[in-house]
């Protein structure tokens, strides 16, 4: 059932990949104009690179999880989707799995962007894929769970990065240090528990914000 | 919900006060001052009392999410809001006291501090659900919302705590009767229990407020009076 409502997810993402590549554009001006707040330092531009990465990433993911759930209220379907004979906590499931594939392919996109404006490359290239899958991963867990109840109050675009951004400092710090790591070098051997720190964040997140999904949506 | 009277948590908001009043002035006029830090280690008087209290209150909160979700009723709502209110308040506090204390110590008004740099993740997750709260109007879907928002909250608080440990670390050892000199233990005891005082009256007389809130939109609507009864059905129709 999860993988029927990841399929759902995934179509209608493909059917609206306008919006992905107008998210990836936001991603990347992002990018364009951090590099203005540190000036033209090549050296202070490099350093930054991996938190100027995640803060772009941070500030599309709003967007992209935001729409994730407006597509739903459209005609009432979220209700409707309910009605299916399918537990809530499968449609939680399909659409978080959405979301971190969604971020994750937003997150790849923006490497090169960063390699090319920062010049930050890393030849560790499977290990960058690793964290930011891991890092897509924490913040879609509780981003989809609070999309869900942002989209259906007043003001939810306002709503959605308040509740998110706190929770996800644990996300932001390990997934820069790990990706500053990886581009910078890691002498002390590092990266490991920056690692270990993100996959338990994911964790914790993906089971609870699972659990909780049920009682956001029911009526 | 019951309706019941507000003087229990007044005696108990004055008490913590008195306490308070008698803790702190012990704290700054009789007890001898700190060898290395001197005046400034004072505020230590009213700063781990708040920190214990602020903890104490988000946890408050934290159950009573659990039974909100769990068991249901209004009133775990309406002590929910006020928990998370108060919890919010004392944390902020908290930043603002251990900032003052910081500038003549470190010298720096804010340090990236596990347990400083905590308390405002704190400050700014549960303040979000008191904004969440204020913009939903269904009480049903406020009551589940904010208890979700509160465990997921919660259960983060501790992750942030050691994430950011990993990534920084300069605080001095936690402050407990254990850690301080026998001279400082009873101003620090008589002000633990005058902030929990004052909490307890304060999270008590909010939750009164919240309920009475809740009660009024729950409540049906008021019969409409006769005259204008009559002239509904004409003037609308269209049910």
């Amino acid at each position: 059932m999860v993988l029927a409502a990841l399929r759902k997810d995934f179509l209608l993402h493909w059917r609206a990949r306008a919006r992905l590549a107008a998210i990836f554009g936001f991603g990347s001006t992002a990018l364009l104009l951090f590099s203005f707040a540190i000036g033209p330092s090549a050296e202070a531009l490099r350093q930054h690179a991996a938190g100027f990465l995640w803060l772009a990433l941070l500030l599309s993911s709003t967007l992209a999880l935001a729409e994730s759930f407006e597509s739903e209220m459209q005609d009432r379907a979220l209700e409707g989707l309910l009605l299916l004979p399918a537990p809530p906590r499968a449609v939680y499931y399909g659409k978080a799995l959405a979301n971190c594939a969604q971020l994750t392919l937003l997150g790849v996109a923006l490497v090169p962007v960063m390699v090319v404006l920062y010049d930050a490359g890393t030849s560790r290239l499977p290990g960058l894929l690793g964290v930011i899958l891991l890092g897509s991963a924490g913040l879609s867990a509780p981003g989809t769970l609070y999309a869900a109840m942002t989209s259906q109050a007043k003001a939810g675009q306002t709503l959605l990065p308040l509740l998110l951004f706190p929770l996800v400092v644990p996300v932001l710090l390990s997934a820069v240090k790990a990706t500053s790591l990886l581009i910078l070098g890691d002498p002390m051997g590092q990266l490991g528990s920056w690692a270990l720190l993100l996959g338990a964040f994911d964790l914790i997140h993906w089971s609870l914000c699972g659990l909780l999904f049920g009682r956001v949506v029911e009526e | 919900m019951e309706e019941r009277g507000a003087t229990v948590p007044y005696a108990l908001a004055t008490v913590g006060l008195l306490l308070l009043v008698w803790g702190s002035s012990w704290g700054l006029f009789a007890a001898p001052g700190e060898a290395y830090m001197g005046d400034v280690q004072r505020i230590m008087y009213v700063h781990v009392p708040t920190a214990w209290n602020a903890l104490l209150a988000l946890t408050f909160a934290f159950v009573c999410a659990l039974a909100s979700l769990l068991r249901g009723g209004w009133q775990w709502d309406a002590r929910l809001e006020a928990a998370i209110e108060v919890g919010v308040v004392l944390s902020a506090l908290l930043c603002a006291q251990g900032a003052i204390w910081a500038k003549p110590t470190w010298g720096v008004w804010w340090d990236w501090d596990p347990r400083l740099t905590t308390t405002a993740v704190m400050v700014f997750a549960f303040g979000g659900i008191l904004a969440l709260r204020r913009f939903v109007d269904d009480p049903a879907r406020r009551a589940a919302w904010a208890a979700v928002a509160t465990i997921v909250a919660y259960a983060d608080v501790p992750i942030v705590y050691f994430s950011v440990k990993w990534w920084n670390s300069l605080h001095q050892m936690q402050s407990t009767p254990e850690t301080v000199s026998r001279a400082f233990h009873w101003p620090l005891r008589i002000n633990a229990f005058g902030v929990l005082f004052l909490m307890s009256g304060l999270i008590a007389l909010r939750t009164r407020v919240a309920a009475l809130r809740l009660r009024s939109e729950l409540a049906p609507p008021p019969p409409l009076r006769s005259g204008v009864a009559a002239r509904v059905p004409a003037a609308g129709g269209a049910s």
